[in-house]
């Protein structure tokens, strides 16, 4: 295996939306990088940033919302680049696909027609060879009888169908990397699991880096290599996979992990984190997640704890991280005869 | 793969286009009024403007169906020979407005700002003179005539389009795809007209049916007046004003012209509405 290298790098990343009733800063200085053919999961509660997150490394939050800090991508900084070279890297190097793919594909326009448009805008390639193009794309994300299905038209697509037009949309002109704003979240289970290999398998023939964003633990669990934990725009906890669901390291992925079911053979009861989320308006002076944490301590209430490495390749923002149980620590759920 | 008889390709539902019995009257009523106005000498019996001594107000006959005027002008006739110039007035009074409006509603909805604030001030101050009056006060700087009435009319015109563009602009940008058009990094004048346009664009036509009944009325108010077509040319407004010194004794002359001018307002709300059902997007 080659040395990784790394493809995106956000430093200090904040995105702060303006409004009548005092500035919201929905990312709070995120620090995060990612490795050329890597899987980062981003996963939080709903209003974590993670959306945000990811809309800011390609400049797409709309006014009253700003973007700042640096956005390294291979080298170059997304958030100074001129529009007219960011449209190059947007679509061409960088993608997107979303949560909703009823929303995402023009109804007006057909299959075909959208994908060719991708090609038109980030190629050379002739009308023919675009066409030609697009029936392959249709063919890797697993279009049944995709000469046919260009002439179709969104609504003609299923939901699963509709998932796997947007993707082969975005992977038209070759991307280094995917952005992947929770794709499964609007599918049933059976088509997210079929989305989920998908997008593995293409990551893998495309070489392609990836950004999951998702609240679902499980599509964590399956798909990425690294995850990131997020907590009102603040990056909480970065691990491997593997070791974060072993073990994790700050008390709102414990939280995280003991609140959702697992495959085990016994039940346990699901232990839901107290409260909700902090008003972004007004955060808490120390850690955000002190007023709903159970390993509270004055210390945590006196600063905001930084973001720490903890071995080679953890990062934790909690400073009881070594004090935490395990996950599942509550006896199982006695089942009644 | 997953099961492929489950999504082999169905009927295109583009090809299956019902037309609903409104419509095709619709169609009927305008296509019929176009046949009038291009080829009007084969369709009228008489010259619009040929005096005839002989037959002057004459009651409606087999003869002459909508009866004669004061100089013995076949009433039939002028009315055909008048959808030629009001249909001219649908077209011309709406055309420049449908498309200045669309573009001016895209670009104040796609970029907003400073942008839409110019033009929310622009229609404050259109919308506090009533229509009319503006367009009449218009005409009365350029001076009376057709194509003075066109500019009075275009100049005030495009405020409704541009307003129900925008708004639909608003609505349709923030759908998703329209974010999608920027992650695939298109340029903004290819989300406007190529995405959002064909997205927001229906309520626009369908106004436009509607505008052209109103662009009739207003052409033939002022052909009425003395504003807009003059005499002797034949207009549907104009033949009205002709025959209402009378409208006692020849009421026939003021009210054929009137009924066309009715028909031709119903059929364009016919095709309006058609186009509403056919235009709304499916699925």
């Amino acid at each position: 295996m080659k040395p990784a290298t790394t493809l995106l790098e956000l430093r200090e990343l904040r995105t702060v939306f303006h409004t009548s009733r005092g500035a919201l800063t929905a990312v709070n200085g995120v620090n995060l990088s990612l490795q050329e053919g890597e899987v980062l999961g981003l996963v939080g509660e709903s209003g974590s940033g993670k959306s945000v997150t990811l809309r800011s490394i390609l400049r797409l939050v709309r006014p009253p919302g700003k973007v700042s800090g640096t956005v390294l991508w291979r080298g170059t900084n997304l958030l100074e680049l001129p529009e007219s070279r960011l449209r190059k890297v947007r679509g061409g190097e960088i993608s997107m696909i979303f949560q909703e793919p009823m929303t995402a594909l023009n109804p007006v326009l057909n299959i075909g027609e959208q994908i060719t448009e991708t090609l038109q805008e980030h190629t050379n390639l002739s009308r023919q060879a675009r066409s030609a193009r697009a029936v392959e794309l249709l063919e890797l994300v697993g279009i049944p009888s995709p000469k046919e299905r260009l002439k179709d038209f969104p609504h003609q697509f299923s939901g699963g169908m509709r998932q796997r037009a947007m993707i082969a949309i975005a992977l038209a002109s070759n991307p280094k990397l995917l952005l992947a704003d929770e794709p499964t979240t609007a599918l049933d289970v059976t088509i997210q699991d079929q989305i989920l290999k998908l997008l593995l398998r293409l990551k893998d023939t495309l070489g392609m880096g990836m950004i999951l964003v998702t609240h679902d633990l499980g599509v964590v669990a399956q798909t990425c290599d690294r995850v990131a934990v997020m907590y009102a725009g603040r990056i909480v906890e970065v691990a491997p996979a593997s070791e974060l669901f072993a073990q994790p390291r700050h008390a709102y992925t414990l939280g995280l992990l003991n609140s959702v079911p697992g495959a085990q053979a016994t039940r346990r009861p699901l232990i839901p984190i107290p409260g909700a989320p902090p008003n972004l308006a007004k955060l808490p002076p120390g850690c955000p997640f002190a007023p709903r944490c159970n390993y509270v301590t004055i210390a945590c209430k006196l600063e905001q704890p930084a973001l720490q490495a903890i071995s080679s390749t953890r990062l934790t923002a909690c400073i009881h991280f070594d004090k935490l149980e395990p996950v599942n620590a509550q006896p199982p759920l006695e089942v009644q005869p | 793969m997953a099961a492929p008889s489950l999504v082999a390709s169905q009927p295109s539902s583009r090809t299956r286009v019902v037309l609903k019995p409104s419509l095709i009257a619709g169609i009927v009523i305008i296509g019929s009024l176009v046949v009038m106005a291009l080829v009007p000498q084969w369709v009228a019996p008489y010259s619009p403007t040929n005096f005839d001594y002989q037959a002057v107000l004459q009651a409606p006959s087999m003869k002459h169906p909508f009866g004669t005027d004061n100089f013995g002008r076949d009433v039939l006739s002028r009315v055909i020979w008048g959808a030629q110039v009001d249909m001219q007035i649908a077209l011309f009074t709406t055309l420049f407005p449908f498309v200045f409006g669309t573009l001016v509603g895209a670009m104040t909805g796609y970029y907003g700002r400073w942008l839409d604030a110019i033009f929310g001030r622009i229609v404050d101050i259109v919308v506090t003179f009533p229509f009319l009056v503006l367009v009449i006060a218009i005409v009365a700087l350029l001076g009376p005539g057709l194509n003075n009435m066109f500019i009075a009319v275009s100049a005030v015109g495009w405020i409704t389009y541009g307003r129900l563009v925008r708004g639909e602009i608003l609505t349709q940008k923030k759908a998703e795809y329209a974010l999608a058009g920027r992650v695939m990094g298109y340029t903004p004048s290819r989300i406007i007209f190529r995405h959002l346009l064909p997205n927001a664009i229906t309520p626009a036509v369908v106004y436009w049916m509607t505008d052209m009944a109103l662009g009739i009325l207003l052409g033939s108010s002022l052909g009425y007046l003395g504003l807009g077509a003059q005499p002797p040319t034949a207009e549907w407004g104009v033949i009205i004003a002709d025959g209402k010194n009378f409208m006692t004794t020849a009421w026939w002359i003021s009210t054929f012209p009137g009924l066309a001018i009715t028909v031709a307002g119903i059929g364009f709300s016919l095709l309006g509405d058609g186009l509403a059902d056919l235009l709304r997007p499916k699925g």
